[in-house]
């Protein structure tokens, strides 16, 4: 059952100390980029994809179950938010709370059908769950089908910050992907985060050692989708507008590839990849369809020879654990 | 799996005398051509939208008076999202003034938020819906071509009065659908009609099978397709496979592009007739640029309704911003100049823009020729009526639009 | 009521679909232990292998036939030997991930040269125009799909399940190392089985030309109604994912004249339905 090899892992932990020093660093060097010029709506595009990524890799980094469908979380949030700012005027905070939540519930349902297959069958079964929900999405009336919802307001987080402003804007989705980080980074290293990766290394030693492991993944699999509906909820304040492209398949391949590329099972190659890939993405726009023949090649070569990515091979050289 | 922008830059001589000249003024312009370049509507805008743009930057003789104009286009995959950030790139970092095409109604309806919201400019020659002058009209947003109320109103009152009294909607689900369904159905009621089923399908389908059968069992004269582009040509030549024209039941195209007509063939397309704007074979003016445009096309094309908007529309928008003496980067004031000033370019003739932002010109109603009627390629057209300017649009006294004094 | 019967037979045209490509899926998921995600990509190949031999070469329907199946075929046999060959031994999971890459640059390759509407591809002459049968009005080329399709799978089951190169298979898939023994080259053998389940997609996209139109996504969405028909029918049993297929697809007919609304989500409704009350799937053995 395990999907990550030991080959993949750094092969001696060093405890979180190390992480904790990354972590500060990388909020530092994120606090600071509104002074450096950078076009802001493209870092903000990043740290959702990057929390987005992060709830996945909890999954499949920690939990051994690669879902094909995180688009719907991703999705189905973004759709939540924007109506309930849109529609019924709430604010930005309760907003994202009836994102986050809708999220949660759509992962308890998914969750109870798709664990009760394993490996291939469990990623297939995510995938057309998704793809069942994109289908509603097209057709409910609240989404506004292929037009998707659009000049959603900003409005005032907590009556204060106002979020039209970019700087302040930036600040809070950073705030926000750095708190996103933080549960996925202490559930990892949680008891509850070792009884995963004794699944996924074991399921059935697991099991013999009384560990009721469904309800582990069961839970593993609302966390995450939870975190993506919080990424999806935070993306709808940057975009302005909740669609489609957001439920779609692609969309689930595009955060596989992100939490590939930048090394599955790490606590930072989902950020590392968001950033690698939504630059590439931004760079290779002019190129045209050619951004999806460069997807698919990266994808082809991580899975032949680079099945550690980026972080994931920094660690390995460092033997330490990132 | 981003929006594509390619940059072109042209026109960029500056004029010699430049230096001396008012320099105080400032005489750039930023031209984004925003349109679907690898889907279902790329024959009808796409590159065509592009070099219109191009043709009518070298005949506005603004690089000889020191101008200097670039165009940027991107391809929005009738995906609102991708246009809307490709949109908002542009504004923002690219400094692009004025939009141009910028067809399929959902995406035009997201940016025309963004347009406003930003006070830069769109001339949208390429979306139908009706809604962008009438509830959601902007004063940074002037509708050039046609639309679903004008369709409705010489396509759906033409067919009725031929006697095509009941009708079922096969309806493309999105913005643009459901406007000209909603329109048409409005002509169809108020001259006598009536609408007995509806079926919808998503953008850019491929079987239309399941669609047809639901049509043909509805036992209605006249299926309305409120779609467009490759949907249009599909469900026509799916029809036939079907034997539903051959059943009796007559297949109405509300929106056709001349594009359309010459994929599908004369043999198949013979016999619709639809509204059109622009027909390159109307007059002397729409023959000499069709013929400079055709030549520069890969395919050798004739210009649809939407490419010839571009470029009628840039000439008034370059008149303009030559008149103002410089581009003063305030959308809404350039546009509130535009409606001033009275239209007049070979291709769409004297018209005006009324100050919903609808432009107006006559709309024809065409028929397509038979194959032995055809004196060579692209001739496919018969003009069997015409709607005059004031009366080819929803009329103002109608109007919900908040620009509109009552 | 011709509505209905209508309906049920676009049903059947595309269960005929479904059934050839989870057959082949389950083909190569026997042999490979691998979720072929490319497999709608090479559907579309075989559609557009027909579009250019029509236009580049001028080889009609008839031909096209055979040769695409065999031309896609070996360009999968290819990929297996240079790609996929190479996940032996790893998670499962990694095969999904590399043919999911695969299928990305198959895909994005065509989408640049061709745009992302569809190309026409005629009906051949023999079997244009319909027959009215009184309850239908069937349009000869669709009834030729459906026919073609079970053939072919028929065809496909009794090669595997009848023959003794079937036998051979589905023993190496039970023991490879001791098939090897018996001196069969068994990596051979995983390459052909690749290039037949392949081969049975770009089939497939040939049989769809005429009715979906070329176009370079055409198997994008399809794959994913397919795996949600291999999840139903469980991958253990060449004639469970046969059967299972058609069935779908008419199905999926009927919710077309009773429900238009639900016909693009009862599949996946399905698809859930029975995984609460049967987890492995109808056919299926307990696999993981």
């Amino acid at each position: 059952m395990s999907v990550m090899t030991d080959d993949t892992l750094p092969a001696n932990p060093r405890g979180i100390r190390d992480e904790m020093i990354v972590f500060v660093a990388m909020a530092a060097l994120l606090a600071a980029v509104p002074l450096t010029g950078i076009y802001p709506f493209f870092v903000m595009q990043a740290l959702c994809f990057a929390l987005l990524a992060c709830a996945f890799n909890l999954l499949i980094g920690y939990g051994g179950l690669l879902s094909f469908g995180h688009a719907m979380f991703l999705g189905s949030a973004g759709y939540f938010t924007a109506h309930a700012l849109k529609e019924w005027g709430l604010s930005p905070e309760l907003g994202i709370l009836v994102g986050t939540a809708g999220a949660a519930g759509i992962g308890v349902i998914t969750g109870a059908i798709a664990i009760r297959r394993q490996g291939i069958y469990f990623s297939m079964i995510t995938l057309a769950l998704s793809q069942l929900l994109y289908f509603i999405y097209l057709q409910a009336p609240f989404t506004h089908g292929e037009d998707g919802i659009q000049g959603i307001p900003q409005g005032h987080l907590f009556g204060i910050f106002n979020l039209a402003k970019p700087t302040v804007l930036y600040y809070v989705i950073l705030v926000g992907f750095l708190g996103g980080f933080l549960v996925v980074f202490r559930a990892v290293n949680s008891p509850f985060g070792e009884v995963l990766k004794a699944i996924r290394e074991n399921e059935q030693r697991a099991i013999s050692l009384g560990y009721k492991t469904d309800q582990y993944k069961l839970l593993a699999f609302i966390l995450s989708g939870t975190l993506a509906g919080f990424a999806g909820s935070l993306k709808v304040f940057v975009a302005q507008n909740a669609s489609l492209t957001d439920v779609h398949w692609t969309m689930s391949g595009e955060i596989v590839l992100i939490t590939l590329v930048g090394g599955l099972g790490t606590m930072f190659g989902p950020v590392v990849g968001a950033f690698v890939i939504i630059a590439m993405q931004q760079y290779l726009a002019g190129f045209g369809q050619w951004v999806t023949v460069i997807q698919g090649v990266i994808f082809v070569v991580c899975v032949l020879t680079f099945r550690r990515g980026i972080v994931g091979e920094i660690a390995h050289y460092f033997r330490r654990s990132l | 799996m981003k929006n594509g922008i390619s940059a072109l830059l042209l026109g960029t001589a500056l004029a010699l005398g430049a230096g001396s000249a008012a320099l105080a003024q400032d005489k750039t312009i930023k031209i984004g051509v925003l349109t679907d370049n690898s889907g279902l509507y790329s024959d009808l805008g796409g590159a065509g939208s592009t070099l219109a743009a191009q043709m009518a930057v070298e005949d506005s003789g603004l690089a000889a008076k020191g101008w200097k104009i670039d165009i940027v286009s991107a391809d929005h995959q009738n995906k609102p999202d991708i246009a809307v950030n490709t949109a908002r790139q542009w504004i923002d970092v690219d400094k692009v003034d004025i939009f141009m095409d910028v067809l399929n109604s959902g995406v035009a309806l997201a940016v025309n938020n963004l347009v406003k919201e930003k006070n830069v400019i769109m001339i949208n020659t390429g979306a139908a819906s009706s809604d962008l002058t009438n509830a959601q009209c902007s004063p940074n947003t002037i509708h050039w071509v046609y639309d679903t109320y004008m369709l409705a109103n010489s396509t759906g009152q033409a067919l009725v009065k031929a006697g095509g009294d009941t009708w079922y909607f096969l309806t493309a689900d999105y913005a643009f659908g459901h406007a000209l369904e909603r329109d048409t159905t409005a002509v169809v009621v108020k001259s006598g009609g009536k609408v007995i089923g509806t079926v919808r399908h998503p953008l850019n389908t491929a079987d239309f099978s399941s669609f047809l059968l639901q049509g043909q069992a509805s036992k209605a004269k006249i299926i309305g397709m409120a779609n467009a582009g490759g949907d249009t040509t599909n469900t026509i030549k799916q029809a036939s496979e079907f034997g539903i024209v051959a059943g009796g039941q007559k297949l109405a195209g509300l929106l056709l592009f001349i594009t359309d007509v010459h994929s599908l063939g004369l043999k198949v397309a013979q016999g619709l007739s639809f509204t059109e704007t622009f027909y390159w074979d109307l007059n002397d003016g729409t023959r000499a640029f069709s013929k400079r445009f055709s030549e520069r096309t890969k395919s050798k094309a004739m210009p649809s309704m939407v490419q010839a908007g571009v470029y009628s529309g840039l000439i008034h928008y370059f008149k303009t911003l030559d008149a103002m003496g410089g581009n003063p980067r305030d959308g809404a004031k350039v546009v509130a100049k535009m409606k001033e000033a009275p239209t007049d370019d070979p291709l769409f003739g004297k018209g005006s823009i009324r100050a919903d932002g609808r432009k107006i010109h006559p709309a024809y109603l065409f028929e397509v020729k038979k194959p032995s009627e055809s004196k060579g390629p692209w001739d496919y057209y018969k003009l069997i009526g015409t709607t005059p300017a004031d009366q080819a649009f929803r009329p103002l006294s109608e109007s919900a639009c908040a620009l509109v004094k009552k | 009521m011709q509505a209905l019967y209508a309906q049920l037979l676009v049903g059947l045209i595309n269960g005929s679909f479904y059934a050839l490509l989870s057959l082949g899926l389950a083909v190569i998921f026997g042999m490979l232990n691998i979720i072929n995600f490319a497999h709608g990509a090479v559907y579309m190949m075989g559609a557009f292998c027909a579009y250019f031999l029509l236009n580049l070469l001028g080889i009609g329907y008839w031909p096209a036939l055979i040769i695409a199946p065999i031309a896609v075929g070996i360009f999968g046999m290819i990929l297996e030997r240079t790609m996929l060959q190479w996940l032996a031994g790893l998670d499962h999971l990694y095969g999904l991930l590399l043919t999911f890459g695969m299928a990305l640059i198959i895909q994005g390759v065509f989408q640049n040269y061709f745009g992302s509407s569809g190309l026409p591809y005629a009906i051949p002459d023999e079997l244009k125009g319909g027959v009215n049968l009184g309850f239908m009005f069937l349009p000869i080329y669709r009834g030729w799909v459906v026919v073609f399709s079970l053939i072919v799978c028929l065809a496909t089951w009794y090669l595997i399940e009848k023959t003794r190169l079937g036998a051979n298979l589905r023993a190496a898939t039970e023991n490879p190392t001791l098939v090897r023994a018996f001196g069969i080259n068994v990596p051979r053998m995983i390459t052909l089985t690749y290039g037949l389940g392949v081969g049975l997609a770009a089939l497939a996209g040939v049989l769809s030309a005429p009715i979906n139109q070329v176009r370079p996504l055409m198997g994008a969405d399809l794959i994913i109604v397919v795996f949600a028909v291999v999840v139903i029918g469980g991958m253990g049993s060449i004639m469970g994912s046969i059967i299972t297929g058609f069935a779908l697809g008419v199905i999926e007919g009927l919710t077309k004249y009773f429900y238009p609304e639900a016909s693009n989500t009862v599949v996946f409704v399905l698809m859930v339905l029975v995984l609460l009350v049967k987890p492995t799937g109808l056919t299926g053995r307990a696999t993981t």
